[in-house]
């Protein structure tokens, strides 16, 4: 039948499209950088934090282990699509407005920060106690056994934790597209499902497949390197 | 050299209520000694040990090292003073993901030495523990009498006074365990190291102590004197443990 005559005019589509398809890898790319960098930078420490204060850990805590852990729960409680509405009054002071790649950046983030806190608190966990107090005897100072033992020790499993991250976030960014920010998922629903061109839809998944597989395989190996256990 | 007064510890116990673990107990270890802890299960061994380096704090009693009373320094002034006491575990506590150098030169960058002398003191240290064909392994790759040798060795890096042991020879087969206490022993002799060893066989005791201290519920209840690789003993307890070894 005209079935070929389908899939070259599918290819011809796609093609014609190459610029906005261009267009949204690079918003997929800029929310997942944003998001990615603040959950490292604020919810790597406060994983940090939720482990260190934990019962028997170098600075037990159990007031701030116990805030900082329902603040956690809190914020990964809420459905993602939940907590993008209830953040636009945020957006819009932070950024000036709610559309676009940089707006949806925000409820990413924040959804990032407890979810990479969580993780980064798991992995330290599966270091053994002995060896961290290995280093307080030999008289190492906090600073000295975050940095050397703590994050030495648990590197594989910290680059683990950031591969999860980022394909559960490149997933939450297509529906932080859908509500204005752009990217892939945004362009697979608007000529996908609204326009009907079911192989605008077909090649976007297909292209987030091919990113998450690239991602998975990358950061395993990655761990792998690293782990010298 | 080492002289605990009265030190006590007590835990809390998970159900309730305390458990003193080391009772008022007074304890003087002399310069350059090999000196054993011995005594059944729970009785207090390690922790008296890990009352030498303040890993445990006492709830009261002094702990004094090398002329200086621990409990009495701040955080900073107790991590310098814990350089000069070098620490060696049962299950060797050695981290994964760096080599047998670079965990021996673990203390050394903490105690902020350049990395010249760095490496030249891990070489030396490498060739007293006889692992120098193994600098650029992981401990994964290692047997457990040479991950202990890394444990040794990363302990003597700093030139500490003392050595403190915790059983380092009981995750061990006896002859393995033979050549890491012959490997202790000659630390001492060689660098005057103090070393204080844990331990619940009399046979370590007879092998490389001095004198050792007999505990029991959380007290000493006998000093005893090796010599001659005998170990003369006067309590029920000390004799009972004579014979299992
Ligand atoms: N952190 C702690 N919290 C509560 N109880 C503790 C703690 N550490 C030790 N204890 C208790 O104190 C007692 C003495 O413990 P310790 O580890 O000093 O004994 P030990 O002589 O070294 O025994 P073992 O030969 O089994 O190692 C034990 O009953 C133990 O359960
Ligand atoms: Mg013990």
């Amino acid at each position: 039948m005209d079935e070929q005559l389908t899939l070259a005019q599918a290819l011809a589509n796609l093609s014609d499209l190459a610029p906005e398809i261009w267009q949204a890898s690079a918003e997929t790319g800029l929310m997942l950088a944003i998001g990615l960098s603040v959950a490292i930078v604020v919810g790597g420490p406060l994983g940090i934090l939720l482990y260190l204060t934990q019962p028997g850990q170098l600075f037990a805590n159990r007031a701030v282990n116990g805030v900082v852990g329902w603040f956690v729960n809190l914020v990964r409680s809420f459905p993602f699509i939940i907590l993008m509405v209830s953040l636009v009054p945020l957006t819009r002071l932070l950024v000036g407005s709610t559309i676009g790649p940089i707006a949806a950046a925000v409820p990413l983030s924040f959804a990032a920060i407890p979810y990479f806190a969580r993780l980064v608190e798991q992995t330290l966990r599966e270091i053994p106690r002995g060896v961290i107090e290995a280093a307080e005897a030999m008289g190492a100072s906090p600073a000295q056994i975050i940095w050397k033992v703590l994050l030495g020790e648990a590197r594989a499993g910290l680059i683990s934790s950031l591969t999860i991250l980022t394909i559960s976030f490149l997933s939450y960014s297509a529906v932080a597209g859908v509500v204005g920010g752009g990217g892939i998922g945004d362009l697979a629903i608007r000529y996908g499902y609204y326009r009907f061109q079911t192989e605008v839809m077909v090649a976007m998944v297909l292209l987030l497949v091919v990113i998450v597989q690239i991602i998975q395989f990358a950061g395993n190996h990655l761990a792998a390197r690293l782990d010298k256990r | 050299m080492i002289h605990l007064k009265n030190v006590h510890k007590r835990f809390r116990r998970p159900e309730g209520g305390w458990f003193d673990a080391v009772r008022d107990t007074t304890l003087h270890i002399k310069a350059g000694e090999i000196f054993g802890l011995i005594g059944f299960s729970g009785a207090g061994k390690s922790t008296l040990l890990r009352l030498i380096n303040l890993l445990e704090r006492p709830d009261h009693g002094s702990v004094n090292v090398d002329g200086r009373d621990l409990t009495g320094l701040s955080a900073a002034e107790l991590r310098r003073a814990r350089q000069n006491i070098g620490m060696v575990f049962q299950q060797f506590n050695l981290m994964a993901n760096r080599t047998v150098a670079a965990n021996i030169a673990f203390p050394l960058e903490i105690a902020g030495w350049s990395r010249a002398d760095i490496d030249a003191r891990v070489a030396e240290c490498l060739d007293i523990v006889g692992l120098a064909d193994r600098a650029g392994h992981y401990p994964a790759q290692l047997s457990g009498g040479q991950k202990q040798r890394v444990g040794i060795a990363r302990a003597l890096a700093p030139r500490p006074h003392v050595i403190l042991a915790d059983e380092p020879t009981s995750a061990l087969d006896p002859k393995t365990t033979q050549s890491i206490l012959d490997c202790l022993q000659d630390i001492n002799a060689r660098f005057g190291v103090t070393v204080v060893i844990v331990t619940h066989e009399m046979h370590v005791i007879r092998s490389i102590c001095h004198r050792a201290a007999l505990l029991d519920a959380g007290e000493v209840v006998e000093l005893l004197e090796v010599t001659d690789k005998q170990v003369a003993a006067r309590s029920a307890l000390a004799k009972s443990l004579l014979e299992v070894a």
